[in-house]
C-alpha cells in the first residue's frame, strides 16, 4: 500500500479499516543468498538496498528482538556530517545525501528535519580547529558554515556569552544538518524491504554460525537452522558476542551510552546544539521534549543501563550552557550498548571466512550514518567490493596502522 | 558502582579512571619472532565478554594505585578487587 494524503483522507473516511500491517510476519525458510543478523537500522537498510539497488531476492533480516527494540530506538536522532578525515567525510556525506531523499524513498515519513546544527567553540583553539574541519567538510562537497558570537546569538539569545566559565565564543554550522525520527526510520526501511520480498524475521535470534573448510553455511538461530550462501552481521552493541562465533577476536569494546528527555516544553531549541567545553548535545523533540546526551560511562558493558556518575555530568554540562533549565524535570533516561571500536570510527568489510561479512564498530555515530551504512554495505554483500565511499572502514587497518583516528585519542575505546 | 579498594575500603567508582581488559598487564616479548603481531593484539584486539571481566582501574582521585577489579559487565555486580602489583608479581592476568 501506497501511503499519501489521499490514502488519509479516505481512510478517514472509512473508520480507517484499510491500513494493513506494515511488514509481513513471514516463518523462517529452510535457505536464503544472504542473511543479516540485526534487525536494526542498518540491518533493515542493508536489507533494502540489497533488494532495490543491487536487485537481489531471497534476503532475509534475522533479529532477536521486535523491530525499533535495539539501538535504532536509542538514539539522540542526530543526522550530521561534520567529520573531518578522508575517510570519513565522503561516507558521511553520502549518508546525509541520503537522509535528504529518504523519505521519498521510502514512501514513509521519517520526520527529517534538517534544522542544522551548531558545534559552540569556547577557545581560539577550537575556533581554529573548526576552521579546519568546515573547511575539510567543504572539500568534500558538505556544507559548514563558521558563526561568530553575534550569529549564534540570533539562532540562541539566551547563551551566556560573557561570563560564564566559558564563554561562547562562535561557532561551527552545519544547516543541513538535523534530527529524523529513529522509530520512523526502522519501520520505514523494514516496511520498504519487505515489499521488496525480503523476510523479516523477528524473535530469532542467532545461536551459532555454520563454517565448514572456511566457507560460511548458514546460521543457526533459536527458531533453528536457516541456510546462507552469505551472512553479513550488522549488530553493533553485540559484534564480539556474534563474532565469536566464528572465532573471530574484534578490535571492539562494548560500552553503554547514556541518553536523557525531559519532559515537554514550548520551543525553545531551533536546531541542534553542542557544547564545546564538554562533551553534551542536545535538541528538542517535535513533541517539545529536550532530547541530549554526553559520554559514554567509560567502561565495559551489555547492561543497557548507566550509572549516576555519568547522569550527573550531563546535567552539568546543560545547566552550564542552559541556567534556564535548571526547573525543568527529567522525564526518562535509558542507555544503550555501543561497539566502541579502538580508532572509533567503523567497520564494513569482508573476514577471512568466505561469505561471511561483518559491519559494526560504530561507536554512539551510528544512527547519521544509517542509509550509507545500509548501503554500502549491500553493495560489499552484492559485489565483493567495498563502496567508493566506505574504502577505508577495514577490518585489517588496525593491524597495518591505517587507523582512522577523528580525535587522535589513539587505541582507548572510552576516549572516543 | 562501589569498588571495594583492598586497602582503603568502599569507594565510589567515580573516584576511579578506567583502563580496560586486564590483559594489558602481560606486554608481549619486544624481541620475539612475531613481536608485531603480539603487539597487534595486545594492542587493539579484546575479548569483550558479556559476563565476568578483569579490569583494571586506577584511583586517580585516591592514592593512585591501579587496581584489577573482576566485574560483571551484564550486572555490574563487582565480585573480586586486588591490586594490580599483586597481579603483576604472581603472574600476570590469564
Amino acid at each position: 500500500m501506497r501511503y499519501s494524503g489521499f490514502r488519509v483522507l479516505k481512510e478517514a473516511l472509512t473508520g480507517h479499516r484499510g491500513w494493513g500491517p506494515a511488514w509481513r510476519d513471514p516463518e523462517p525458510q529452510s535457505d536464503y543468498d544472504y542473511v543479516i543478523i540485526g534487525g536494526g537500522g542498518h540491518g533493515l537498510a542493508t536489507a533494502y538496498y540489497l533488494a532495490k539497488e543491487y536487485k537481489q531476492s531471497r534476503v532475509a533480516v534475522l533479529e532477536k528482538g521486535w523491530i525499533g527494540g535495539g539501538n535504532v530506538g536509542r538514539n539522540t536522532t542526530i543526522v550530521r556530517s561534520n567529520y573531518l578525515l578522508d575517510g570519513n567525510e565522503p561516507f558521511y556525506e553520502f549518508s546525509l545525501k541520503l537522509w535528504e531523499g529518504l523519505e521519498q524513498d521510502l514512501n514513509y515519513n521519517a520526520m527529517m528535519s534538517q534544522r542544522g546544527i551548531i558545534n559552540l567553540m569556547h577557545s581560539d583553539a577550537q575556533r581554529d580547529a573548526y576552521i579546519r574541519r568546515g573547511n575539510s567538510m567543504i572539500l568534500h562537497g558538505a556544507d559548514a558554515e563558521l558563526l561568530n558570537q553575534k550569529q549564534v546569538l540570533e539562532k540562541y539569545p539566551f547563551l551566556n556569552v560573557k561570563n560564564a566559565r566559558f564563554p561562547v565564543m562562535g561557532g561551527l554550522l552545519q544547516a543541513r544538518a538535523g534530527t529524523a525520527r529513529h522509530d520512523a526510520v526502522a519501520w520505514g526501511y523494514a516496511r520498504g524491504a519487505d515489499q521488496r520480498g525480503v523476510d523479516i524475521i523477528q524473535n530469532c535470534e542467532v545461536t551459532g554460525l555454520r563454517i565448514e573448510n572456511g566457507k560460511v553455511l548458514g546460521v543457526e538461530t533459536s527458531r533453528g537452522y536457516i541456510g546462507a550462501k552469505k551472512v553479513g552481521s550488522c549488530v553493533a552493541g553485540s559484534s564480539s558476542k556474534v563474532m565469536a562465533y566464528a572465532g573471530m577476536r574484534l578490535p571492539i569494546e562494548s560500552h553503554v551510552l547514556q541518553a536523557f528527555v525531559s519532559e515537554g516544553l514550548k520551543p525553545v531549541l531551533p536546531g541542534v546544539i553542542t557544547f564545546g567545553a564538554g562533551h553534551f548535545y542536545c535538541s528538542q523533540s517535535d513533541k517539545g521534549g529536550l532530547v541530549f546526551g554526553g559520554n559514554i560511562d567509560g567502561y565495559n558493558s551489555y547492561a543497557q543501563r548507566g550509572n549516576l556518575p555519568v547522569v550527573e555530568d550531563v546535567i552539568e554540562e546543560a545547566i552550564a550552557m542552559f541556567p534556564m533549565l535548571g526547573r525543568a524535570r527529567l522525564l526518562r533516561s535509558w542507555g544503550g550498548i555501543m561497539d566502541m571500536s579502538m580508532d572509533g570510527s567503523p567497520i564494513i568489510d569482508k573476514t577471512h571466512i568466505d561469505g561471511l561479512y561483518f559491519n559494526g564498530g560504530w561507536c554512539y555515530g551510528g544512527f547519521k550514518a544509517t542509509p550509507a551504512s545500509g548501503f554500502c554495505y549491500a553493495h560489499l554483500l552484492a559485489t565483493d567490493t567495498p563502496h567508493e565511499t566506505a574504502t577505508a572502514f577495514r577490518l585489517d587497518r588496525f593491524r597495518t596502522g591505517n587507523v582512522i583516528d577523528e580525535k587522535g585519542s589513539g587505541a582507548q575505546p572510552n576516549l572516543h | 558502582m562501589i569498588i571495594n579498594h583492598p586497602i582503603l575500603g568502599p569507594r565510589d567508582s567515580s573516584e576511579f579512571v578506567y583502563l580496560g581488559d586486564a590483559t594489558l598487564l602481560k606486554r608481549p616479548d619486544w624481541q620475539a619472532e612475531d613481536a608485531a603481531e603480539q603487539f597487534y593484539d595486545y594492542l587493539h584486539t579484546r575479548d569483550n565478554p558479556a559476563g565476568l571481566h578483569r579490569e583494571l582501574w586506577y584511583h586517580e582521585q585516591g592514592d593512585r594505585s591501579w587496581l584489577v577489579v573482576t566485574r560483571d559487565t551484564v550486572t555490574h555486580e563487582i565480585t573480586k578487587v586486588e591490586l594490580a602489583r599483586d597481579v603483576a608479581r604472581t603472574g600476570g592476568s590469564a
